[in-house]
């Protein structure tokens, strides 16, 4: 299994991170071991077995559609990298 | 004061002998005077620690303390709280102030224990040695050239070193067995769903568990219990009674079966650690226990199931970090995509974007099936491996680590090596089944660890059969000299 440096600058596109480009080599070589490892996978028979989502195959649980939570919008703000009036601001995405 | 169990200092403070201020401030001075070369908390939290330790004192003057009243912790810098700062060893967080609680944290503040601070690990729970922190790497007592393990590894040295009686780790794959096995401590991870994950900021949501790091398995019993439970905040929480863990801790063990994989003593175990596991093994005979050999046949596929299954929840839990709402945001963005990408880029440490990228191809369209589905798939053979075990018997053996602690610096080039120390631990939060380390000797003056697996909510067997083990031996009481011990 290999990862070229191609496909290495599609998936952190698409992990939405910025990658410089003299890592994206080493990049590559590191996901391409991994991946070579996950392939041990393949040796083993899986077809009649059903994937397990849950330790104890709990099913998720719901609750009644009611307002639990409090109102505390200054404090959720506080942490927010750039506020304005109560609003998160983020750069332009609309001319 | 560092050798006295949590029920002898609990016992000391209702007595009248100090008082929860005094011993906090004990520990804050230990931590003062010896984290420098530790490097072991991130925050320490002296003003919180202090107040906490007053309230503890008041209620124990009415009358009305626990057993935890007035003992101060440390927590993981991945446990929120409440308006202190909870970094996850990232840059991306590093001015992130919690806005409320973990539940784990809630219920042990509501235990009156003071908090003493926030401790190191690695970058957002990824990573062995504890190397993957943006705040540095932290030491272990016993040769601070070498590594404490991690991902909880300021957890587990700085209970070590005596610098907070206990302390909160959380596992995904090993994350606090490892480190208490390289530092020669007590550590348990409960059965996946005992401990609330509301407010521990999430790694792998369906394999991490909060858990604890003491001195000893009595020590965890009595902070195991008082963060245990129920909590409608985690959908994954399991609705069931919590036992008294400590009451069955004085049981015998005659007649114990104990059963010890084949595939956890064969190739890539150090003989060193095999001969200390044998003797541990020959010690529980003597307690009256049956050693039985088993079978796990599907072990060598929790390697490559763990790295798809970890990575690919990763990818998706650190999605929330878009420089948006919290965290680090990069400098003047050009747009909203460039403000992503490099607050994104700029923000995670090398391994976590290794990570994140490693899922985020595991879950690309075309290669769901090849990976994601086949791992949980091996996820359920593994499993019942482990259902088939417990049909014979009682408990679990084996290492915890195929090595001791390495030296800093000495894999980080090569980061499937270390992926590939994590043998003896994943297995069990794929199955999602308890495990702890107990220190059982040393390998060139450092600690390795036992390893004790049990059935689904049989913590409190397992501390049982640890505690019974810490009554014929003293390896849980080493404390290294240079931080106040007599080894």
């Amino acid at each position: 299994m290999s990862l070229s440096p191609e496909e290495v600058k599609k998936i952190a596109y698409l992990a939405r991170l910025s990658i410089q480009e003299e890592n994206i080599e080493q990049y590559s070589q590191d996901l391409s071991s991994i991946f070579g490892l996950v392939e041990q996978m393949n040796a083993a028979a899986t077809d009649a077995i059903e994937p397990m989502a849950h330790p104890q195959d709990a099913m998720q649980r719901l609750r009644d559609d009611v307002v639990t939570e409090t109102n505390q919008r200054e404090k959720l703000l506080a942490n927010a990298p750039l506020k304005e009036d109560g609003l998160f601001l983020v750069p332009k995405v609309l001319d | 004061m560092i050798t006295k169990t949590l029920a002898e200092l609990s016992a000391g403070l209702n007595a009248g002998d100090f008082s929860s201020v005094e011993l906090t401030q004990y520990f804050l001075d230990r931590i003062s005077k010896y984290d420098g070369d530790l490097n072991s908390f991130i925050t320490v939290t002296e003003e919180q620690a202090l107040s906490g330790a007053k309230n503890a004192d008041e209620q124990i003057a009415a009358g009305s303390a626990g057993v935890l009243t007035g003992i101060p912790i440390a927590y993981k810098d991945l446990f929120c709280t409440d308006g202190i700062r909870t970094t996850c060893a990232s840059k991306m967080l590093d001015n992130f102030i919690a806005p409320y609680n973990a539940t784990a944290v809630e219920k042990l503040t509501e235990a009156g224990m003071p908090m003493l601070g926030k401790t190191n690990m690695d970058e957002f729970a990824m990573g062995s040695s504890n190397e993957n922190s943006y705040y540095g790497a932290v030491k272990n007592p016993w040769d601070l050239e070498r590594v404490p393990g991690g991902s909880s590894g300021g957890s587990a040295a700085a209970v070590c070193a005596k610098l907070a009686p206990v302390a909160l780790g959380t596992d995904t794959g090993g994350s606090i067995r490892q480190p208490a096995s390289l530092t020669g401590i007590t550590g348990i991870k409960p059965t996946y769903g005992r401990v609330s994950r509301f407010g521990m900021i999430a790694y792998a949501s369906s394999l991490d568990q909060g858990g604890v790091f003491g001195a000893s398995a009595e020590d965890c019993a009595l902070v195991l219990g008082a963060m245990s439970g129920f909590d409608s905040k985690d959908s994954t929480s399991v609705d069931r009674d919590v036992p008294d863990f400590s009451a069955n801790l004085n049981d015998s063990l005659q007649g114990l079966k104990i059963g010890v994989p084949k595939e956890f003593l064969g190739e890539g175990l150090d003989s060193n650690i095999a001969k200390v596991i044998e003797e541990a093994l020959d010690e529980y005979k003597k307690l009256g226990a049956e050693i039985v050999e088993i079978s796990l046949p599907n072990t060598h596929l929790a390697i490559p199931s763990y790295y798809v299954i970890a990575p690919a929840e990763a990818s998706s839990n650190l999605s929330r970090f878009d420089g948006v709402r919290y965290g680090y945001r990069c400098d003047d963005p050009k747009d909203l995509t460039d403000m992503y990408m490099r607050s994104r880029g700029e923000g995670f440490g090398t391994e976590v974007k290794r990570r994140i990228m490693t899922g985020t191809y595991a879950l690309s369209a075309g290669y769901y099936d090849a990976y994601y589905l086949k791992a949980q798939k091996i996820r359920r053979l593994i499993s019942n491996d482990f259902k088939q075990a417990f049909e014979q018997v009682d408990v679990i053996m084996g290492p915890v680590s195929p090595e001791t602690a390495f030296k800093i610096g000495e894999k980080t080039d090569d980061p499937i090596s270390m992926y590939l120390a994590d043998i003896y631990t994943l297995s069990l939060n794929l199955a999602g089944l308890p495990g702890m380390s107990i220190p059982a000797g040393e390998v060139n003056n450092m600690p390795v660890g036992l390893q004790i697996i049990g059935n689904y909510f049989e913590e409190g067997k397992m501390l049982n059969i640890a505690h019974q083990y810490q009554q014929v031996t003293d390896y849980h009481k080493r404390t290294p000299i240079q931080f106040g011990g007599e080894k």
